[in-house]
């Protein structure tokens, strides 16, 4: 999003995890205009810093889907971001926070299906005849 | 009754007991194998392994039914959204949510989550209460009523000991609402004289604490509020 000429703000508690922003970059990830910001996401000084009163948009993807529910209520809520997005992996709860409203995206569910088109797909080609191995998808 | 414990720490395991003693149904949920296990030992069936957090959790503890949820892990994010799943989701009546971190008390309210209960802020309650020398208490915060209740202890120098209630120039909106003398409480009327260690209550909106605390501290109280100080 930084390349397509957005302004990106990334916040995270570990420092280390900026040298993960620039790999595949030609220059530096502040050069091209992007801001890093180290901080708890549930510390409101920290995404003030981060410049969350002023973002378009609010992306909550850490690996804590309980940390990503809260936060993008508060981006919601709080600082009134016109769009929220949280990442949550357990397929329920992502179902019941967007009837409540939240936009989310529930990587689990992608990934299930996308495996249960890859298995279906691949069920036409057994259906031409009993074929060598026989081989079965787990 | 039937409560929803969350959580089989010290807070969650000793609720659990209280609660259990007093005949009401009780099931606690514990997300850490060891501690399930240890647990389980005392409660038996009476505590319940896995994540509070998914909702198929709560719903195998019957949360459908249950009259109250109290969330006490020590995991903020945990505590607020089981809270809030059991509220909006599953209709629980009440709840009753901990706060680990002081600092994640505004969030808690943003969510609705009410009441919730914080470790420290009780302590602090308690050192306010233990310790005097603070002046003045804070017994009950009813922020929906607009009301706060505040307890004083009147000390020697205190300016108003010696004075009838009936003279004292209290504040608008504040009234004082009882006086506990000797171990024994009753409510003050227009000829009651305050004497030095009396403890009062007072019943007020909120914001005019320091007034009162300037009547009822140290001086000749008139509390620098323009009264005129008769003596009584």
């Amino acid at each position: 999003m930084l390349r397509e000429g957005h302004e990106v703000s990334c916040l995270d508690e570990d420092p280390e995890s900026h040298a993960r922003l620039e790999v595949g970059l030609d220059r530096g990830w502040e050069d091209l205009g992007g801001q890093f910001t180290v901080g708890a996401g549930l510390e409101t000084d920290a995404l003030v810093a981060a410049g969350i009163e002023k973002a378009d948009a609010f992306i909550a993807s850490t690996d804590g889907d309980n940390t990503n529910i809260v936060i993008a209520q508060i981006a919601q809520r709080r600082y009134e971001v016109p769009t929220v997005i949280a990442r949550i992996l357990d397929p329920l709860r992502a179902e019941w926070y967007e009837r409540q409203g939240m936009h989310t995206v529930c990587p689990t569910r992608v990934a299930i299906d996308m495996l249960e088109t890859a298995v279906r797909e691949g069920a036409p080609r057994g259906s031409s005849g009993p074929s060598d191995g026989s081989a079965e998808v787990a | 009754m039937y409560i929803i414990i969350i959580g089989a720490g010290k807070v969650g395991w000793n609720l659990a007991r209280e609660l259990l003693e007093k005949d009401h149904e009780v099931t606690v949920i514990e997300s850490n194998r060891r501690r399930y296990l240890t647990v389980e030992q005392e409660l038996e069936h009476n505590v319940s392994y896995g994540d509070a957090s998914e909702l198929w959790v709560l719903e195998r503890a019957g949360i459908q039914r249950a009259d109250m949820v109290i969330a006490v892990t020590g995991d903020d994010e945990d505590n607020m959204l089981i809270c809030q799943v059991a509220k909006e989701k599953y209709d629980v009546e009440r709840i009753i949510a901990r706060v680990n971190n002081p600092r994640n008390k505004p969030h808690f309210d943003l969510l609705g989550i009410k009441p919730s209960v914080s470790a420290t802020d009780l302590i602090l309650r308690l050192l306010e209460h233990e310790v005097p020398e603070y002046g003045l208490v804070h017994l009950l915060d009813l922020q929906e009523e607009q009301l706060e209740i505040i307890e004083m202890l009147l000390g020697k120098d205190c300016g108003v000991t010696g004075r009838r209630v009936g003279d004292l120039q209290m504040p608008e909106g504040s009234l004082l609402i009882s006086v506990l003398r000797n171990g024994k409480g009753f409510v003050p009327g227009p000829d009651t004289v305050l004497e030095v260690g009396d403890e009062v209550l007072a019943v007020l909106d909120p914001g005019h604490e320091e007034q009162l605390k300037a009547l009822f501290g140290p001086g000749d109280g008139s509390g620098g509020n323009g009264a005129a100080s008769d003596g009584g």
